[in-house]
């Protein structure tokens, strides 16, 4: 016996329909701004010749690392072999792309993450939310994103802050929570008003849990954008696909060696930042 | 019960405080004489504190005493309200802080009331300095003054160079210290101390007691202190409150509740204490006999001696003030070789002062053969020491005979 069909999926589609209908001003606005931000940040990186910029990154390691000269080398030698593969350009723009989307789901996710951290309601609805969106495969993101914003970068960035933003906000949670509560009775007893208990107490003593959580995010945004290359974002992402559509073994393998190389750096910057 | 003649710094009314979603059900079994476990199995419903009275006047300190769990620390958290009371008052200078809004609680917090913490709870972020100047920070004074303020009352726990240190780079006793500061720097009339130095080890423990003592004296503060150490309480404690499963048992002065336990709760719990700390020469002294004033004859004192069946005597003036003791020996003397009274008083013994410990006085009495007379600072004898008055003191039970 066949059970009755529930159109979730039809559901779904209508929903999107709908927002796509009505919300077309706010969606074109948001589209307006992403790709600003993004050309912008490229046109920022790519303005220096490579070989300089590569230097000026290095250094940029060298001084956030407190003077590690074998991270700063690495950062180097790492960046003047994307430059060797010709694939420099293409690296920025991922890079912008990555920056652009942790942006964005850093301005979202914080808030977010200090709001479940005071109100034990927002908590208990939102948790259940991150939830779905990490177990959903990250392709199912990409089609309404296409829907609402068509081929290109802004879809992208839409669908990798969805992906990217979880750990975010359920870091930020916990970094707060964790804080002890003999910490917080001072602050109390001292007459603090909440405000100030969240930004002289709670959020500096949770700043490691919270860079976690944008490390994490910056790392989750620069595999999601490379996925993201299938519904047009640009960048090195777009090289593996063709890599993959040729069947072309050296154009993947060089792309993916250039993601790896990028991964590395702003692991490195991320975590020197935490250490402090 | 209260000393007279000082102002009541604060008041605390038939406080209670019930950690639970339904305080009044918990109350209502409080009323009916339902114990603590009962209402816990009943209800779910904790008792934290019933019932609670006493005040604080200025420039005393006050400790709450107990065992963990008796409720000593929920209620030093009632006073700022780090805790909701169920039920009660908490008034400061008069003022009923649980009809406050958030607001005037702020106010109050910031300005009279100080705390200290008892793990120290500094902020592992926050250098020493600005540790000790959270309090005006949230306050809103600016900076250049209230680092200025912070220095100084760092000086004053004698902790200036380490200003910039982070707490983790600090001994225990100097993380407490700059907790005390903390508490301080606002300079607030009331510092509630939890368990202030439960962590220390023993001999910083002390040598902070003492420091706190000196402080009291200094800045005239107001102190409600928190503690499950009998000696501590005794040592710093102008009054205590003893707690048991939230109620207060007894309220009074370390000697009160040493020696009329109000129930047999508190008589075990000062059973272990020592006597000898907390005794002093004016608790265990005798009646001075025989007395004879400085214009006797010598024929006359050795009469007295020898109707007191005593070797000794002592010699005072019509106005009660002591001026010798005199032996069966030097008496006799002086009746031979016919010299009056007034040439043989020497004054030649020690004496001690009404508030002198009898630990001190164990060492004077063994080294002396006669009692030892005790003359307040008017001079005049009030009373005597002598070697079986003192073992009574010390024997626990026996306490109220050796008394004069």
């Amino acid at each position: 016996m066949a059970l009755p069909r529930i159109p979730l999926g039809d559901g779904v589609e209508l929903a999107v329909e709908w927002v796509d209908a009505n919300f077309g001003g706010i969606l074109d606005l948001l589209s307006m701004v992403l790709s600003t931000l993004v050309g912008g940040l490229k046109d920022l990186l790519l303005f220096l010749p490579p070989v300089a910029m590569a230097a000026f990154i290095a250094a940029l390691v060298w001084g956030v690392s407190r003077r590690n000269l074998k991270m700063a080398t690495g950062t180097l030698l790492g960046l003047l072999l994307i430059e060797s593969m010709q694939l420099w350009s293409l690296s920025m723009e991922t890079l912008a792309l990555v920056i652009s989307s942790t942006i964005v789901a850093l301005m979202i996710g914080i808030p977010v993450g200090v709001l479940c951290s005071r109100n034990d309601t927002a908590n208990g609805v939102i948790t259940p939310i991150l939830d779905l969106m990490q177990t959903m495969p990250s392709f199912v993101y990409l089609i309404p994103a296409v829907i609402f914003f068509g081929l290109g970068n802004v879809p992208g960035i839409i669908a990798t802050v969805v992906f990217a933003m979880p750990p975010t906000i359920r870091l930020t949670n916990l970094g707060i929570r964790q804080v002890a509560n003999d910490l917080l009775e001072v602050a109390e007893a001292f007459g603090s008003t909440p405000r100030q208990k969240l930004l002289k107490v709670q959020l500096p003593l949770a700043m490691p849990t919270i860079m976690a959580g944008v490390n994490q995010c910056i790392m989750l945004s620069l595999s999601m954008v490379v996925i993201a290359a299938m519904i047009g974002a640009r960048g090195l992402g777009y090289q593996v696909l063709v890599g993959i559509q040729r069947v072309d073994i050296g154009t993947g393998f060089e792309a993916g060696l250039a993601i790896v190389i990028i991964a590395m750096v702003l692991d490195r910057i991320t975590r020197s930042l935490t250490k402090r | 019960m209260i000393p007279e003649g000082r102002t009541v710094k604060v008041k605390v009314r038939n406080l209670s405080m019930i950690f639970g979603e339904r305080p009044e059900e918990a109350l209502q079994h409080l009323r009916d004489g339902l114990n603590k476990d009962e209402i816990f199995e009943r209800t779910g419903q904790i008792v934290g504190v019933y019932n609670a009275n006493f005040e604080v006047t200025e420039g005393e300190i006050f400790v709450l005493m107990g065992l963990s769990g008796s409720g000593k620390s929920t209620l030093l958290r009632c006073i700022n309200r780090l805790f909701e009371p169920a039920a009660g008052d908490v008034l400061i200078d008069g003022e009923n802080i649980l009809d406050f809004t958030p607001q005037q609680l702020r106010e109050v917090r910031r300005k009279k009331l100080g705390m200290v913490f008892q793990n120290f709870a500094l902020f592992p972020h926050r250098t020493i300095i600005e540790n000790v100047a959270y309090g005006l920070e949230v306050r809103g004074v600016s900076e250049e003054e209230r680092l200025s303020k912070a220095a100084e009352v760092l000086k004053m726990v004698g902790l200036q160079e380490h200003a910039d240190s982070l707490p983790s780079q600090l001994s225990g006793g100097m993380q407490q210290r700059v907790g005390l500061a903390r508490g301080l720097a606002s300079d607030p009339d009331i510092l509630l101390m939890d368990e202030a130095f439960s962590a220390l080890d023993p001999l910083i423990r002390r040598e902070m007691q003492d420091e706190l003592l000196d402080l009291r004296d200094k800045v005239n503060k107001t102190i409600i202190f928190v503690s499950h150490d009998l000696d501590e309480a005794l040592h710093i404690g102008d009054r205590i409150a003893l707690m048991k499963d939230g109620r207060i048992i007894q309220i009074g002065t370390g000697e009160d509740i040493l020696n009329n336990p109000a129930d047999e709760y508190v008589a075990k719990f000062v059973a272990g204490v020592n006597m000898a700390k907390i005794l002093t020469a004016e608790r265990v002294m005798n009646r001075p006999e025989p007395v004879v004033l400085d214009n006797s004859t010598p024929e006359a004192v050795l009469r007295r001696m020898i109707k007191y069946k005593k070797s000794f005597a002592f010699v005072t003036d019509k106005n009660k003030e002591f001026r010798a003791i005199l032996t069966k020996e030097g008496v006799k003397e002086a009746i031979d070789s016919g010299k009056s009274l007034q040439e043989i008083l020497v004054l030649e013994t020690t004496i001690v002062p009404p508030e002198t410990p009898v630990t001190e006085l164990i060492s004077l009495v063994a080294g002396c053969s006669h009692p030892l007379p005790v003359v307040d600072n008017q001079g005049t004898l009030v009373g005597i020491i002598g070697h079986v008055a003192l073992l009574n003191a010390l024997t626990p039970g026996v306490v109220e005979n050796g008394a004069a």
